[in-house]
């Protein structure tokens, strides 16, 4: 299985804030997982070496190596020695249950956010059924003027 | 056990009447990269001068590489990189000069690693140091500290008054020591976001005091910002163990605080608080809640 993992370096584009309560690594382990699951990343996929993040994101090194660890004990990366970092093949089954978990997070914010300025359960609902129609008509338009 | 790089035992220092170092005691592990803040004059130089053997350890102990560097200068300077915010370099030199006569006292200079950095840095090599910008200077500085691949990299404030492509020329060199070579770095800034990427571990310093330390992570952990409302805009918050800093902003404070927040919390509670919002703080805030009300008292 050796072509699998092809060498292929992919350049990664992760964003730190060190406004946002979020441990860095922990920043670079959910952008990660992101690109992941949105495909941005695919099975095989080489990360950038450890120095070369290091710099493009001007992290101590020790950040990176976190975070990689991280990534590789959630079985989402595999190290081959003496080349590089890679995404695993068994992040690609995990790919929709990571997608799911992205959502979940959204929907806590969302039902968390709605709890705090009173609006109900229904009332959530009931805005979300609202969006969608409203989407699905910009949606219909667009393809019109295709 | 993993040999340390740097161990300090209860450094006092006294300059007249100054105390620039009231019993400080730290150890740098290898790999890592020990980010030194404080505000000027708090003394993150004159720990730095001890730990290159320009000062020697008159209260306390000082041991580099498991030696008293001032006993053993060849020994430990040549396993040390130095970098201050003076930069003192021969001025009449040309960089080429001084990098050469700099060669003869580091059996481990590395010619190709020089190369390479003046090709980044695009220095021409055979300008003299006195018709060097401040942004060269300090390029050329740095080459002369990494060239050897120092054991140990000591960075006094290597960013101030710099802009941006030479301070992330430093960064670089300091990754790449690390990243390929396990290398060790202290590094004093007052640029607090950068330290807060750049350092795995954080010495805070003030009035010669080591105030706080702890991996950068656990520093965090630590440190809470909450957001509290009160019905009343007259409403003055009562001493409470554990808060570090707070401040108004209508109906609405802002508090800094650290260890138990349990107890924080019922007790803002008790007074009718609400807490509205909870989020870790961020190196910026700590510092401020910790070194900026000091300063205050200091001053008033």
């Amino acid at each position: 299985m050796q072509h699998l993992y092809n060498k292929h370096e992919v350049p990664v584009h992760i964003e730190l804030s060190v406004r946002d309560g979020v441990p860095i690594y922990r920043q670079i382990v959910n952008q990660v997982r992101y690109l992941i699951a949105s495909g941005q990343l695919d099975v095989g996929d080489e990360l950038p070496p450890i120095r070369s993040l290091a710099q493009q994101l001007q992290v101590t090194p020790n950040t990176i190596v976190k975070a990689y660890d991280t990534l590789h004990a959630e079985g989402l990366l595999v190290k081959r020695h003496g080349s590089g970092t890679f995404v695993s093949e068994q992040a690609s089954p995990l790919r929709k249950s990571e997608q799911r978990r992205i959502l979940t997070q959204r929907a806590d914010a969302l039902l968390a956010e709605a709890r705090q300025l009173n609006f109900s359960f229904a009332e959530v609902l009931e805005l979300l059924e609202k969006r969608q129609t409203a989407l699905d008509r910009i949606h219909s338009m667009e393809k019109r003027h295709d | 056990m993993t040999e340390r790089v740097v161990q300090v035992e209860h450094l006092s220092r006294q300059f007249g009447k100054t105390t620039a170092l009231n019993d400080v005691s730290l150890t740098l592990e290898p790999g890592l990269v020990y980010g030194l803040v404080g505000a000027n004059g708090a003394g993150k130089t004159t720990l730095i001068k001890h730990l290159m053997g320009l000062l020697r350890a008159k209260h306390g102990s000082v041991k580099v590489f498991g030696v008293d560097p001032v006993r053993e200068p060849v020994n430990v300077l040549s396993r040390i990189g130095y970098l201050s915010e003076q930069r003192d370099l021969p001025e009449w030199m040309q960089i080429d000069e001084m990098l050469e006569y700099l060669s003869a006292f580091y059996p481990a200079w590395d010619r190709a690693y020089v190369a390479e950095l003046l090709e980044t840095f695009a220095l021409d090599a055979s300008k003299k140091v006195k018709q060097l910008s401040k942004g060269m200077r300090a390029q050329a500085g740095l080459i002369a500290a990494v060239a050897h691949h120092p054991e140990l990299l000591l960075l006094d404030e290597p960013s101030t008054g710099l802009d941006a492509v030479v301070r992330k020329d430093i960064l670089n060199a300091v990754i790449r020591a690390v990243a390929d070579n396990g290398r060790t770095v202290l590094f004093s800034s007052h640029l607090l976001d950068e330290v807060e990427l750049m350092s795995d571990h954080v010495f805070m310093i003030n009035q010669g005091k080591l105030v706080l330390e702890g991996s950068l992570e656990d520093i965090r952990e630590q440190h809470q910002v909450l957001s509290v409302r009160f019905d009343s805009c007259n409403q003055s918050l009562p001493k409470i163990d554990g808060i570090l800093a707070a401040e108004r902003h209508g109906k609405q404070w802002h508090v800094v605080c650290n260890g138990n927040q349990a107890h924080v919390r019922q007790t803002l509670a008790d007074v009718g608080g609400q807490v509205e919002h909870l989020r870790t703080a961020s190196l910026q805030e700590i510092f401020v809640a910790r070194v900026g009300r000091a300063r205050q008292s200091e001053e008033g």
